[in-house]
């Protein structure tokens, strides 16, 4: 079966690609549209995070703080210079960047200490940036900051920005599945292992964790950046949003954190799912209710996610199945190999 | 000047040995433990509301009405250990436990929202508003009271931690919780108690914060944000550290309320916190970093 | 002969422990060399120290020449000192093989290889482990006889298994000394044999060891040089045949301390 997925994996991601930039021409309610282009942003927002936190292992609760920085840092570049237009999108990048330099200082205080006081410190600086937010002049406080107005058609408004998010996300998922075939993502790995192991054997553990830190936070600014051309204002409490942690790591653990395809699902099913129960109760504190709830379910039952557990029980499926059906003949003699290695190693000297 | 500085420092101190109390909490939950309670600052909350409820509805008087909400926290804190922190396993354990508390924190406030609302609410009490002249100086009777009510309880924990046998098993398994449970201490009950000891703190706590704040369902992230740091700075799991830190900052931004402005009060507070852990990632009477893990 | 490792009057204390005094260790390049004492002699603080997870609070410890005193553990590791866990430490969750990638991380071109730079940037962004890695790890676990499991996550080897990993992927950093800690302890007969031979055919190629152990019939057989340690300071150091009758070392194992019964008649 193993082999089987090899052939059917490219075929399907691309179907699912092909599907995916059909859509909002064939689906054109502005709804649905919103809808998909909320939890695009998610998609991205939760791979992003998942590149620091799920191959590190260290849970940052303070990622909103990169996604306020992009947004803000592209709210008044667009205001100041008066953008409007496609251009708007030519500035996400900077967004990221603004976000990408934060996380420096960010992340060598972080970074630094063990990961209980790295998730609450992370919580902290949060904190501080919101303040921030409120009081510094430049940011424009409670007022925040209005996006330009954007002259397009009503009718295909959200196209531009639907495609922009499927852009980012696509990326953003090859980027993050990259890191993990590369050497810089086994490190990583390793130090979610065992930091200190991985420190013996050489790998300068905060290097990596402070470049995967940066990766993770331009990429979350990029995101920033989006949802405040979309939304249309950068206030302080939307953009430096308590909940926007917790929704993410939510969505990973849900998935299955420390895995690639994990946090996409995780996104995939909450994101819709959050936004529907926003439309059906107008209370949006029940919302947060069933949130919290289902977090709590998902840790008690479902504690490694959703495709880890997925990939279980195909295993145990396909043992059950393999221990059905009759032998396949002589094994082969694997036994004799490690010695003939040794014993030609030692032939040779 | 110099009489507010000095206003704002009392003040500071007073206001410092409540925070002292919850943030003993806090830190006793993660030394036993090894969770970090982010749900302590909701609980706060949710202690005065409680306290609101008895005394608006009830007409009890607030520190009698202690000895309903004390006890009630405390099972409350016991249930939420046994329900959602206990069944966890796995290596992740500490990471989800936090996130749990995280749950639970946000659970608490979405239903104090359906309940109350979000508009603020103060309790009321006669010596809230009435002060006592001590040196000059006019002190709110209620910082007094709940001064000396933190302490008491403060006292009462060290109390219990150095001199029953409850409190050694506590000690024992803050140390080590393998050689605990190998000399016959029942952890998971040490474990569950001390949730429900340090839960139950927040109930005093939120009585006396809500007499001095106006407090609505949101007021939880402000306070567990200060918690935090605090017991950050003052080392996780140590009590004195807890102590210290807790008078230390509240003091320090009651003087820079003063001074400076009272929106960069707040900045100062956090900027102290990763000031200190720049140079002393343990915090101040953190035990050496057992390595990242 | 030129001393390959080198402490010079290591103290270390925790608290008001001394576990290391006035601890002068040298090990000759090309050597198997020793180290025993009884529990609690300072001999894991020692290799702590020397690896880079405890600094020291006086004295000095070199390689070659260069100081690497407080040096942290990675550094140490780049400049050629590998080392074992008393507990086996194996990344559980990678596989075996990409456990050995890691160690090898930093060694993919030359033994003193920078990994710097654009270079390093760019090995660092490629597949997981080139192909001469890859070739060279399987080498080593076949040498070592677990490469049938190369792909299987390393949480699932069995303890005997796990300290065979630990050494191939100390091994594949072709370190110029091998810190190794209890390979012994806890193992099989059979497997300590194994794992001796290993230590016999890795020093022929020229690799330097020192080795902490309980099991006396392992170091007495294995090491060239054997030193003794008691409360944080050598005691004595010699060959085998001398260390074994020296009565200074039964005074160590069997003076104030629990007597340890390993010591062979």
């Amino acid at each position: 079966m193993r082999t089987l997925a090899r052939y059917w994996r490219a075929p399907a991601l691309a179907a699912l690609l092909v599907v995916a930039v059909v859509f909002p021409l064939v689906d054109t309610s502005a709804v649905d549209t919103t809808f998909a282009i909320n939890t695009l942003i998610y998609v991205a927002a939760v791979t992003g995070w998942s590149m620091f936190s799920g191959n590190t292992g260290y849970v940052s609760l303070g990622h909103a703080v990169f996604f306020g920085t992009g947004a803000y840092a592209v709210g008044l570049l667009a205001w100041h210079q008066h953008l409007a237009g496609d251009v708007i999108f030519a500035t996400l990048p900077l967004g990221g960047l603004a976000a990408a330099a934060v996380a420096v200082p960010f992340g060598l205080v972080a970074l630094r200490v063990r990961r209980h006081t790295f998730v609450v410190v992370t919580i902290a600086i949060f904190f501080i940036f919101q303040l921030l937010a409120f009081n510094l002049a430049f940011t424009q406080g409670n007022q925040g900051v209005s996006a330009p107005f954007l002259q397009w058609n009503p009718a295909t408004y959200n196209n531009p920005f639907y495609y922009a998010g499927l852009i980012i996300a696509v990326l953003t998922i090859a980027w993050s599945w990259q890191i993990r075939r590369s050497k810089f993502g086994l490190q990583l790995r390793a130090i979610r292992d065992d930091e200190d192991r991985a420190r013996g054997l050489g790998v300068r553990a905060m290097r990596s964790k402070l470049a995967a830190f940066v990766i993770s936070a331009f990429v979350t600014g990029v995101v920033g950046g989006l949802w405040f051309y979309f939304i249309g204002q950068a206030l302080p409490e939307t953009v430096f949003d308590p909940t926007f942690d917790l929704t993410v790591a939510l969505m990973a653990f849900l998935g299955g954190f420390g895995t690639l395809a994990g946090p996409v699902l995780g996104a995939l099913i909450l994101e819709p799912l959050q936004q529907q129960l926003t439309l059906q109760f107008t209370n949006g504190y029940l919302s947060q209710i069933l949130l919290g709830a289902l977090f709590l379910l998902v840790i008690l039952f479902l504690p490694r996610g959703l495709v880890p557990s997925a990939e279980e029980w195909l295993t145990a499926g396909r043992a059950w199945l393999d221990r059905r059906r009759p032998p396949r003949g002589p094994v082969p003699a694997e036994a004799a190999a490690p010695e003939t290695a040794l014993a030609a190693r030692k032939a040779g000297e | 000047m110099g009489r507010q500085l000095y206003e704002a420092i009392v003040s500071g101190i007073l206001g410092g040995g409540v925070y002292a109390l919850m943030a003993v909490g806090l830190t006793l939950i993660f030394g036993v433990l090894d969770i970090i309670n982010i749900a302590q600052g909701i609980m706060v909350v949710l202690g005065a509301y409680l306290s609101y409820v008895l005394s608006v509805h009830l007409h009890i008087d607030l520190f009698v009405g202690l000895l309903v909400t004390v006890p009630a926290m405390f099972v409350l804190g016991v249930v939420i250990q046994l329900a959602f922190m206990r069944p966890l396993r796995g290596s992740e354990r500490t990471s989800m436990s936090l996130l749990a508390s995280y749950a639970v924190a946000i659970i608490i406030e979405g239903v104090l929202y359906s309940v109350f609302g979000a508009s603020d609410v103060q309790l009321r009490a006669w010596y809230v508003t009435s002060s006592v002249k001590i040196f000059g100086f006019y002190l709110a009777d209620i910082y007094l009271l709940g001064f000396g009510l933190a302490v008491l309880l403060v006292a009462a924990i060290y109390f219990i931690l150095y001199r029953t046998t409850f409190g050694r098993s506590v000690r024992a398994t803050m140390q080590d919780r393998t050689a605990a449970r190998l000399v016959g201490i029942d952890v998971n009950r040490v474990a569950a108690l001390t949730f429900g000891i340090g839960v139950a703190v927040t109930a005093v706590g939120g009585m006396v914060y809500g007499t001095v704040n106006a407090f609505n369902p949101n007021s939880g992230y402000d306070l567990i944000s200060r918690l935090l740091a605090i017991i950050i700075l003052g080392g996780l799991g140590s009590i004195a550290g807890a102590l210290a830190a807790s008078v230390f900052m509240i003091t320090l931004e009651s003087v820079v309320d003063v001074v400076w402005s009272p929106s960069w009060a707040i900045v100062v507070f956090y900027g102290a916190l990763v000031l200190v852990l720049s140079v002393r990632p343990a915090g101040i009477f953190g035990k050496k970093e057992a390595r990242a893990q | 002969m030129t001393a390959l490792l080198r402490t010079e009057a290591v103290s270390k204390a925790f608290g008001g422990v001394h576990a290391l005094a006035d601890c002068t260790v040298e090990v000759d390049a090309g050597s198997i060399a020793g180290l025993i004492g009884p529990n609690g002699s300072g001999k894991t603080t020692l290799f702590n120290v020397i690896s880079g997870y405890e600094r020291v609070d006086g004295g000095r410890v070199y390689l070659r020449d260069a100081d690497i005193t407080n040096a942290p553990p990675d550094r140490v590791f780049r400049s050629g000192i590998g080392r074992t866990f008393q507990l086996t430490r194996v990344f559980p969750r990678l596989t075996v093989m990409e456990n050995m990638i890691v160690a090898a991380g930093h060694h993919d071109r030359l033994p003193n290889g920078s990994g710097r730079g654009l270079s390093g940037l760019r090995s660092r962004l490629a597949r997981a482990g080139g192909p001469a890695t890859r070739r060279r790890a399987i080498e080593l676990l076949e040498f070592t006889g677990i490469a049938r499991h190369a792909d299987v996550p390393a949480g699932t080897l069995s303890y005997g298994q796990r300290k065979l990993l630990e050494l191939s992927y100390v091994l594949i950093a072709s370190p110029a000394i091998v810190l190794l800690d209890e390979p012994a302890g806890g193992v099989n007969p059979t497997l300590i044999g194994v794992i001796a031979d290993r230590i016999r055919d890795l020093n022929q190629e020229g690799t330097t060891f020192l080795i902490v152990e309980h099991n006396m019939e392992f170091v007495m057989g294995l090491c060239d040089r054997v030193t003794v340690i008691d409360n944080g300071t050598p005691v004595v150091t010699g060959p085998p045949e001398v260390i074994r009758t020296d009565h200074r070392v039964l005074d160590a194992y069997l003076g104030t301390d629990d007597g340890d019964s390993d010591l062979p008649a």
